[in-house]
């Protein structure tokens, strides 16, 4: 035990070793993440008056990022059903990578929570007596805290495990604990949205987001954008390591999304429809969203990209010669995650403010403070995210591997880096 | 080799500068998020501070050391002896406000009264009481309401006014969003803020069905000359950045038995304020005899704020 402890310390640092790339990667998203602490530092001393925010538009474009994240990270369900439900050979190789991005999404999550707080010092306040006084289970926020925390928990256990079990050339089963982890994973990544959608819905005064659709629509939409970044993500990573992730399971991915989008756009249009032959004065948010209300019109664009984008991708992706060419596919891809990040993000959280609750529309824009620190934290993650796969890859491809007491060790190993069988005492 | 060393004894001491730097910055940092007034507060206070207990789970005399340190606090900030009064709810009493909106005339001197009796910040300015102008034949379409009226004269011709506060709810939906338990309804029915507490997510104020919670959205700007000294700890005790404020129902005075700011300072006597448990009260005497209504009844929050018109003053302002 205390060998593979050991051994899982030194393969860490195999992560701050690499080519000159791969430094030039690592320094470009430490400017970034440089760059957004400098605007929060900014922010914790003036305040969040540094943001648009304001007592009528009381949350924005960080929990905009927060919503879209909880897609992300909900969204390693669709690899996880197929890959041990199903035993899909193909997904069950790469179910691992969508694994580590839940947990990098959820821990983007996270960071994007505190820095929309105004005392983050307090946060403790929120987790359960006798440390805080976590008002659970009245508020949706302390479920929310719970099902993320969880579901982050249960990710950290699950990517581990497989990865400790691979490390010894062994397989995991199914049967044990984490199999039931495993299982528990695919009602907990629902949770985490469904969760997030009745946040929206709790508070109830605010029409556009007392809609029953609005659960059903965040999981639609978030099995299109969270699976669309990991394709991207695949083919970058089968690019630039030795992972060899068939194009098979990609398209078998893309499939996948297909269904989701088209769900995804027969829930918008059985809310447009809903709200717009209506025309009363609750649907004054979606008029807002879709075509500005009195002249004001800060929103239009970005549904009305979100919405074009969404439709065009989901031409794409229906088309099995477009779903199969790999540049038609990366531009629906792309297209997706810039339509569901708009829609669920902005589109969501703004006009739910947008009249406020005494009528007034303020029209809300970020401000620079708020796209900085967001960058700082996109940046933080692809950087977490970057480190779990330089760690997670050597492992997954065979390269290292751990011998455990006793036995032989188990060598395919050609380039061996970092050696871990035989570490003398004076390196630890 | 001398040259080398030296650059070495440069290098290092360059490292320990960067070092103090970023450790300082981190303190700072650290610093400007807690309610403290940095430049004067011990550790003990600084300590003290950061893990102060909820007010709710304190003892009577856990109550009065905060309530000290708070002071000694307010003090330092402000260069003034500010009070901090921690009465509770007196028992049998559930406090209740009605408007007359036909005697409104929207001049706003509630507005003012009750920024200055409940030190808010008046840069940025944050105002409890917001008064919306409707025209005739629009009450409560709420997108067509103005609150930025400015006329030369009120009441304007074709215009009526209806200021919104918090409604103190019986089922106050803010209570029950609250991840931190940070707001809560007192025995006397007002909902309050422990602002020692709140973490500032602002999920209250998506709940709020009134808009009648607001955020110090910076450090309240207040000169020390315009600070009320009379403050409770629920109440009007001067607040920190980043947390959220709302009308207390005047818990300083109320709970002493007088009225509230806005009640005292209305023109035309629109106000009325009252113990809903008190048959005698002016409140239950307007609720009896008015035609009262709620603020978006439908939602079942269950104001403790009455709106009503009145009898004769309906014709007053009708021609």
């Amino acid at each position: 035990m205390i060998q593979t402890i050991k051994n899982f310390i030194i393969a860490w640092g195999s992560i701050f070793k690499g080519s000159a790339k791969y430094y030039l990667w690592l320094a470009f998203l430490a400017f970034l993440m440089a760059i957004g602490v400098h605007a929060y530092i900014g922010q914790a001393e003036h305040g969040l008056i540094m943001t648009a925010m304001r007592d009528q538009v009381s949350w924005g474009f960080y929990i905009s990022n927060f919503t879209f994240l909880v897609g992300v990270a909900a969204a390693a369900v669709l690899l996880v059903i197929p890959a041990y439900v199903h035993h899909d050979k193909s997904i069950k190789e790469i179910v691992l990578f969508g694994e580590l991005m839940a947990i990098t999404a959820i821990v983007m999550c996270i960071m994007f929570i505190m820095t929309d707080l105004g005392q983050p010092l307090r946060v403790w306040h929120i987790l359960p007596p006798p440390i805080g006084l976590m008002h659970w289970p009245s508020s949706l926020l302390a479920w929310d805290v719970l099902v993320l925390n969880g579901y982050l928990f249960l990710n950290i256990i699950i990517a581990f495990y497989i990865l400790y079990k691979l490390s010894r050339g062994e397989h995991y089963n199914m049967k044990s604990f984490v199999g039931f982890l495993i299982y528990l994973s695919i009602p907990a990544a629902i949770s985490i949205h469904t969760v997030t959608a009745f946040l929206y819905n709790a508070a109830f005064s605010r029409p556009f987001w007392s809609a029953s659709i609005l659960a059903p629509r965040f999981i639609a939409s978030a099995l299109c954008s969270g699976p669309a970044l990991m394709l991207l993500v695949f083919q970058v990573v089968r690019k630039v390591t030795d992972v060899k992730i068939e194009d098979k399971a990609i398209f078998k991915v893309a499939t996948l999304i297909t269904y989701a989008m088209a769900v995804n756009l027969f829930f918008l249009g059985a809310e447009v429809f809903q709200s717009f032959y209506s025309g009363t004065a609750e649907t004054a948010s979606i008029h807002y969203l879709f075509f500005g209300y009195n002249g004001q019109t800060n929103l239009v664009p970005y549904i009305w990209t979100a919405v074009i984008s969404n439709i065009t991708a989901f031409l794409l992706i229906l088309n099995p010669k477009t779903r199969e060419n790999f540049v038609t596919l990366n531009v629906a891809c792309v297209l997706m995650i810039v339509g569901i990040y708009l829609e669920k993000g902005m589109g969501l959280v703004i006009p739910g403010f947008t009249p406020d609750a005494l009528g007034e529309i303020y029209q809300y824009t970020p401000t620079a403070t708020e796209l900085l620190v967001s960058l700082g934290v996109w940046a933080m993650g692809a950087m977490i995210y970057t480190f779990l796969l330089k760690f997670a890859i050597p492992v997954y491809t065979g390269k290292l591997r751990f011998a455990s007491s006793g036995k032989e060790a188990i060598h395919e190993v050609k380039a061996v880096r970092p050696h871990v069988e035989e570490v003398p005492e004076e390196q630890l | 080799m001398k040259d080398k060393d030296e650059k070495k004894i440069e290098k290092r001491e360059l490292k320990i500068n960067r070092r103090a730097l970023l450790k300082g910055a981190l303190a700072g940092a650290a610093t400007t998020m807690l309610p403290l007034n940095r430049a004067d507060a011990s550790f003990s206070d600084f300590w003290e501070s950061f893990f102060q207990k909820h007010f709710r789970e304190m003892s009577d005399a856990e109550k009065k050391k905060v309530v000290e340190r708070l002071e000694r606090e307010y003090e330092q900030k402000y260069k003034k002896a500010i009070k901090i009064g921690i009465e509770p709810a007196m028992p049998g009493v559930l406090f209740g406000y009605g408007l007359d909106l036909s005697r409104c005339i929207g001049c706003r001197t509630c507005v003012y009264a009750c920024v200055k009796e409940n030190n808010q910040s008046r840069d940025p300015q944050v105002q409890w009481i917001q008064v919306l102008r409707f025209k005739h034949g629009e009450l409560m379409h709420w997108e067509k309401a103005d609150k930025y009226y400015d006329p030369k004269l009120v009441p304007e011709p074709g215009y009526f006014y209806m200021p919104v506060a918090c409604q103190q709810c019986e089922n106050p939906p803010c209570v029950r969003a609250c991840p931190t338990q940070a707001t809560w309804k007192e025995p006397d029915g007002i909902v309050v803020v422990d602002y020692n507490w709140c973490i500032g997510c602002r999920y209250c104020m998506a709940a709020c069905p009134y808009g009648a919670r607001h955020f110090n959205w910076a450090e309240p700007g207040i000169k020390s000359e315009d600070i009320n000294p009379n403050t409770h700890y629920l109440g009007n005790r001067p607040r920190y950045k980043g947390v959220v404020e709302k009308c207390t129902f005047c818990v300083q005075r109320t709970r002493k038995g007088r009225y509230t700011a806005c009640v005292e300072a209305c023109p035309v006597g629109a106000r009325k304020f009252g113990n809903l448990l008190d048959p005698k009260s002016e409140i239950r005497y307007a609720m009896e005899h008015k035609r009262t209504f709620r603020l978006k009844d439908e939602l079942n929050t269950h104001p403790k704020f009455f709106y009503f018109f009145d009898f004769e003053a309906g014709e007053r302002f009708t021609g």
